[in-house]
């Protein structure tokens, strides 16, 4: 990745869909070949495949151009209390905007969504559109997102899914989950920042009024109004990400040649042995899904007398990287009863040793704070 | 010895002085770290000569944070109201006798933020 986007700069750096000179066209050339492969990776469209920021920008990409003509008064949006603030506070904008209400479907005890209570939601026909993580960054419960998609669908609302957390670490079809909408970010699977996926549904897109005006996603433009490009590049105003996109583009071709069944085996694998060896530590508290099929490569806990932070401090001069906080999921974690949690996420790089390190740094906490 | 957790920084986290709410009180601010979500408020009781003769501080935290706010109260009760908003960042981590990285700071501050909240209305980080 780091050589994809290094060569880029040093070879074919140059802005796309403009200059007719040859290294223009070899950027331009890298630059959509990265949208083709990146769009094949997840089972998308190359067309209605767009380049954002990040997870985040493209799903007020969503609120904005889409959310502003299809949600009104006394319309709902229904959204979950595992989403990352990145999937509430853009609905929150909104239906403040408009007049909607925003509601929320409840986390189980072991961190699950229920069904019959999305059924109940959908029922009185308000809810415009359902926004759901496809794999919850706190508790790492992989949720039955084809089939949210198909009952939200039969109840007439749209549907938005994060991918974040799952399409780095799992096969992802977001053809076969059939959302209207399904973004991502690059940073988490092993790409570069400050790139972020869109894949959209191809009559929605059309649509839809453009996101942010600027070059690149005009056909022509006149002194009063413009018309827009063709899909994908209405929706990505201004220099594109380029060599973010090469680097994304390199970065699947990586987790390609492993393979997406190989990182899901891993994942599951570290995830059963960190829930595992967990018990052995007093006072631990793992949240999320029991089982290890139906998570995600992220454990999240509490351990008893020992503040998220205090414990992120010690692991760190252990030399083991945990998060500690609230994890941008504060509605979860009033939920959940907890101010924050300590968290230890696992990719491609990680080791059944890491996790040992990281019970023996649970178990040093334990002797710094005398407990 | 834990060169942080030092066994009289334990002590405080694990049985924090002042610690609960007044009622009735005078004033009263809350705040939070916004790096953990933690929050932190504080309940004073001022004299007629602007002594704060009770205080109160309440809310969740790192050790770091619960005893910074525990020892500070030890230290607040008795001083004048006006004084307060004088009280520097350094002189709580002097009082603390820890080496604070720069990751852990607003940990260690939030008890004077929010003391300073309630003193004088300064929602400001003390520097």
């Amino acid at each position: 990745m780091i050589e994809a986007v290094d060569s880029y700069y040093r070879h074919s750096n140059a802005n796309v869909h403009r200059g007719v000179y040859g290294l223009a066209q070899e950027a331009t050339d890298l630059f959509e070949g990265a949208r083709e492969r990146i769009a094949a990776f997840a089972g998308g469209e190359t067309d209605t495949t767009i380049f954002t920021r990040n997870a985040t920008e493209a799903i007020n990409l969503v609120a904005y151009a889409w959310g502003r003509s299809a949600v009104g008064p006394d319309d709902a949006v229904l959204i979950t209390h595992m989403e990352h603030h990145s999937n509430i506070v853009p609905w929150q904008i909104l239906c403040q905007e408009r007049g909607a209400r925003l509601r929320y479907l409840s986390v189980t005890e072991d961190g699950r969504l229920s069904l019959d209570e999305l059924d109940a939601a959908l029922s009185d026909g308000r809810v415009k559109l359902v926004a759901v993580a496809h794999v919850s960054n706190v508790l790492g419960t992989i949720n039955p997102v084809a089939e949210i998609v198909a009952r939200a669908r039969a109840a007439g609302a749209a549907t938005l899914v994060d991918g974040s957390q799952a399409v780095p670490q799992m096969p992802v079809d977001v053809g076969a989950i059939d959302a209207d909408f399904y973004v991502w970010t690059g940073h988490k699977a092993l790409g570069p920042t400050g790139i972020g996926v869109l894949h959209g549904r191809r009559a929605l897109l059309e649509s839809m009024p453009p996101f942010l005006g600027g070059g690149d996603m005009i056909a022509s433009v006149g002194f009063e109004s413009s018309t827009w490009n063709d899909l994908p590049w209405k929706f990505e105003a201004g220099t594109s990400p380029i060599a973010e996109a090469v680097g994304l583009g390199a970065a699947i071709d990586y987790l390609s040649a492993i393979g997406m069944d190989a990182v899901r085996a891993h994942e599951r694998e570290l995830t059963a042995y960190a829930l595992d060896r967990l018990e052995e530590v007093e006072g631990v508290r793992a949240f999320g899904p029991v089982d290890p099929d139906g998570r995600g490569g992220v454990v999240s806990l509490e351990l008893a007398g020992i503040h998220p932070h205090d414990l992120a401090e010690i692991c760190d001069r252990e030399h083991v990287c945990i998060r500690a906080g609230h994890h941008c999921a504060q509605p979860l974690m009033r939920e959940m009863g907890v101010p924050a949690t300590a968290r230890a996420s696992f990719h491609v790089y990680n080791t059944h040793d890491d996790v040992d390190r990281l019970i023996a740094a649970l178990q040093t906490a334990r002797e710094v704070f005398a407990l | 010895m834990d060169a942080l957790y030092r066994d009289y920084i334990l002590d405080h986290y694990k049985n924090p002085r002042n610690f609960g709410e007044l009622d009735p009180h005078d004033r009263e601010w809350l705040d939070h770290n916004p790096l953990c979500g933690d929050e932190l408020g504080v309940h004073l009781v001022v004299d007629e000569d602007g002594t704060i003769s009770d205080l109160r501080f309440h809310g969740q935290g790192c050790a770091i944070s619960q005893a910074s706010a525990s020892i500070a109260s030890e230290e607040l009760i008795g001083r004048k109201i006006d004084e307060i908003g004088e009280l520097s960042a350094d002189w709580l981590i002097d009082l603390l006798g820890i080496e604070i990285s720069p990751t852990r700071r607003k940990c260690a501050l939030l008890s004077l933020k929010v003391m300073r909240g309630a003193a004088t209305g300064d929602a400001s980080w003390p520097e």
